[in-house]
C-alpha cells in the first residue's frame, strides 16, 4: 500500500510486456515492473528516455491500469511533433527497457473505499486516469454508482470502447455517455456536440451533495466542463481537475 | 538522499531524441523540456475573483498585518521582469515578461522572526516558501504577463511568482503570505512533491 509520509520514489526499468493499439493515434503499453511500490488509481508516472551520448527526456504520463492489475499500464497518444509519445508509440517493442519513477501526485486520485458517487468527464486521452479508477472499481466489492462523460473527436478515436462497453453492460451502477465532436456516424445513438450545459445536466446526477468528480483533457475541455459544473452548484473543491496543453509528450 | 541515477549508463534503444541549441539548454534545468504556448495545471475549476472584494494581506508573524485593496495594490510601485520559469510537470517557458509589485515592496517597514512563509489563494490553495526565498529581488505578485492583464486560467487577476522554484510555488489568485516561524506544507508539498522545489536540483517529490 501507498504510505502517506515522505518516501523517495526512485528511477526503475519496466520491461514492455505487451502493446494493445487503442485508436490509430493511441497505444497501451502494458509494463513487467518488479520493482514498482503499488499506486492509487488516477495517479501518473515519470518516464525519462536516454540517448546513447546521454541525452535524456522525461516526460510525465497517467496510469492506466487499476491497481490490483498485474502489469502496469500507460496509455499514450502520439503527437506527431512530440519527442517522448513518438518513442513509446511507434518505436519501443516488446522486451524493450524503460526508465521510470513513481506512483506520482495524490490528489487526483480514488481510492474506492466510499459509497459516494462517482463522476468521471474526460476528453480524448483525459480519459486514461479515470480508466484506471474505473478499472479499480470493477476490482472493489462495494461499487459507488458511477458515471462516465467521454469526449471524443471520431468513433475510431474512442479510447477503450470495447472495455467500457462490457464494463457498463456488466454492471447496472456504471453508465457511460460518449460523445463525437467531429463525427455523426449512422446508427450512433451518443452526442454528437462540444460538452455543454444541456448535456452535463442529462449526465450528471441531480444533486449535487456528496459527488466525487474527476475531469481531465485539453485544457479548454476541462475549463468548460468544471465551469459547467460549478454554475449547477457543485462545490468547485469536490471538483477535481487535470488538463494537458496542446504541446506535451 | 538524491537517487538521480541508479541505472547509469541504461540506454532507451533506438531513442535520439530532439536536441535544443546549446544556447537555450544551458537555461533548462534537467529533465526539463521547453515550450512556447503556455499550459495550464490547476487542481480544480478557475475561480472567478471580484476585484471590489479582492485584499493582498500579510500576516502570521507580523505586528500589525498589512492590507492592500485592488486600488491600493494597484497604486503600489510596479516593475517589469522577463524571467524563466519551470513547472514541474515537465515544461520550461523561457523568457516570460511579468508585471506586479515586488514582494520587497510589500514587505517595506515588516519586521519578522518568521522564516517561512505560506503563500495562500482564492480557491484554498497553499504553498510553502522559505522568506529568505521571497525577499531579496526573487518573487513578485504579479497582474500582467506578456503586456496583457493576467488570464483568469493563468492566475488573474493576480498571481505569485517567484520564478527560481518550480512554478507551483507561483500560487495562482494569490491573497495573501502568512509568516510563520515553522513550515506548514501546502497544497501540493501534502500531496507528494518537494518542499523547497529547486529545478535545477530537479526537487521534484519528496525525498528528491
Amino acid at each position: 500500500m501507498i504510505s502517506r509520509g515522505p518516501r523517495l520514489i526512485t528511477w526503475q526499468l519496466g520491461v514492455l510486456a505487451e502493446i494493445v493499439q487503442e485508436t490509430p493515434r493511441v497505444s497501451s503499453l502494458y509494463f513487467d515492473a518488479p520493482d514498482w511500490p503499488g499506486h492509487l488509481a488516477g495517479q501518473h508516472i515519470d518516464v525519462r528516455l536516454t540517448a546513447d551520448d546521454g541525452y535524456q527526456a522525461e516526460r510525465s504520463y497517467s496510469i492506466a491500469s487499476a491497481p490490483e492489475d498485474r502489469r502496469l499500464a500507460l496509455t499514450v497518444e502520439r503527437l506527431d511533433d512530440g519527442e517522448v509519445s513518438p518513442y513509446l508509440v511507434g518505436e519501443l517493442r516488446v522486451g524493450d527497457k524503460l526508465e521510470l519513477r513513481g506512483p506520482i501526485g495524490g490528489y487526483f486520485v480514488w481510492r474506492g473505499e466510499e459509497e459516494r458517487p462517482l463522476l468521471l468527464i474526460g476528453g480524448g486521452s483525459g480519459v486514461v486516469p479515470l480508466m484506471s479508477m474505473l478499472r479499480h472499481r470493477s476490482h472493489v466489492a462495494r461499487k459507488a454508482p458511477a458515471r462516465l462523460l467521454f469526449s471524443s473527436r471520431t468513433l475510431a478515436d474512442v479510447i477503450y470502447h470495447e472495455e467500457l462497453e462490457r464494463l457498463s453492460s456488466a454492471d447496472g451502477g456504471l453508465r457511460v455517455f460518449h460523445t463525437l465532436t467531429r463525427e455523426k456516424p449512422a446508427g450512433w445513438t451518443g452526442y454528437t456536440r462540444r460538452i455543454d450545459e444541456a448535456m452535463v445536466k442529462e449526465v450528471v446526477w441531480p444533486t449535487q451533495d456528496m459527488v466525487d468528480v474527476f475531469v481531465c483533457g485539453p485544457t479548454s475541455f476541462v475549463e468548460a466542463a468544471a465551469s459547467l459544473l460549478v454554475a449547477m452548484g457543485y462545490d468547485p473543491r469536490a471538483v477535481k481537475t487535470e488538463r494537458f496543453g496542446a504541446t506535451g509528450g | 538522499m538524491r537517487d538521480t541515477h541508479p541505472l547509469m549508463g541504461f540506454v532507451s534503444r533506438g531513442f535520439r531524441g530532439k536536441r535544443r541549441d546549446t544556447a537555450s539548454s544551458a537555461r533548462v534545468p534537467p529533465g526539463q523540456y521547453v515550450v512556447t504556448d503556455f499550459p495550464v495545471l490547476s487542481a480544480g475549476p478557475t475561480p472567478r475573483v471580484n476585484l471590489d472584494q479582492w485584499t493582498f494581506s500579510i500576516e502570521g508573524e507580523i505586528d500589525e498585518p498589512k492590507r492592500w485593496t485592488w486600488k491600493e495594490f494597484r497604486a503600489l510601485a510596479a516593475e517589469t521582469v522577463t524571467k524563466d520559469i519551470h513547472c514541474v510537470t515537465k515544461w520550461s517557458k523561457l523568457d516570460t515578461t511579468w508585471k506586479g509589485v515586488s514582494v520587497d515592496t510589500l514587505m517595506e517597514g515588516v519586521e519578522t522572526a518568521a522564516e517561512f512563509t505560506t503563500v495562500f489563494s482564492d480557491a484554498g490553495y497553499t504553498t510553502n516558501i522559505p522568506l529568505d526565498d521571497i525577499t531579496g529581488n526573487k518573487a513578485w505578485v504579479v497582474y500582467e504577463f506578456d503586456g496583457q492583464p493576467l488570464h483568469p486560467e493563468h492566475g488573474g487577476p493576480v498571481r505569485f511568482l517567484v520564478p527560481h522554484l518550480y512554478f507551483w510555488k507561483s500560487a495562482k489568485w494569490v491573497r495573501g503570505i502568512r509568516l510563520q516561524n515553522e513550515e506548514h506544507p501546502g497544497f501540493w508539498e501534502s500531496n507528494g512533491y518537494n518542499m523547497y522545489g529547486d529545478p535545477w536540483r530537479e526537487q521534484r517529490y519528496w525525498g528528491d
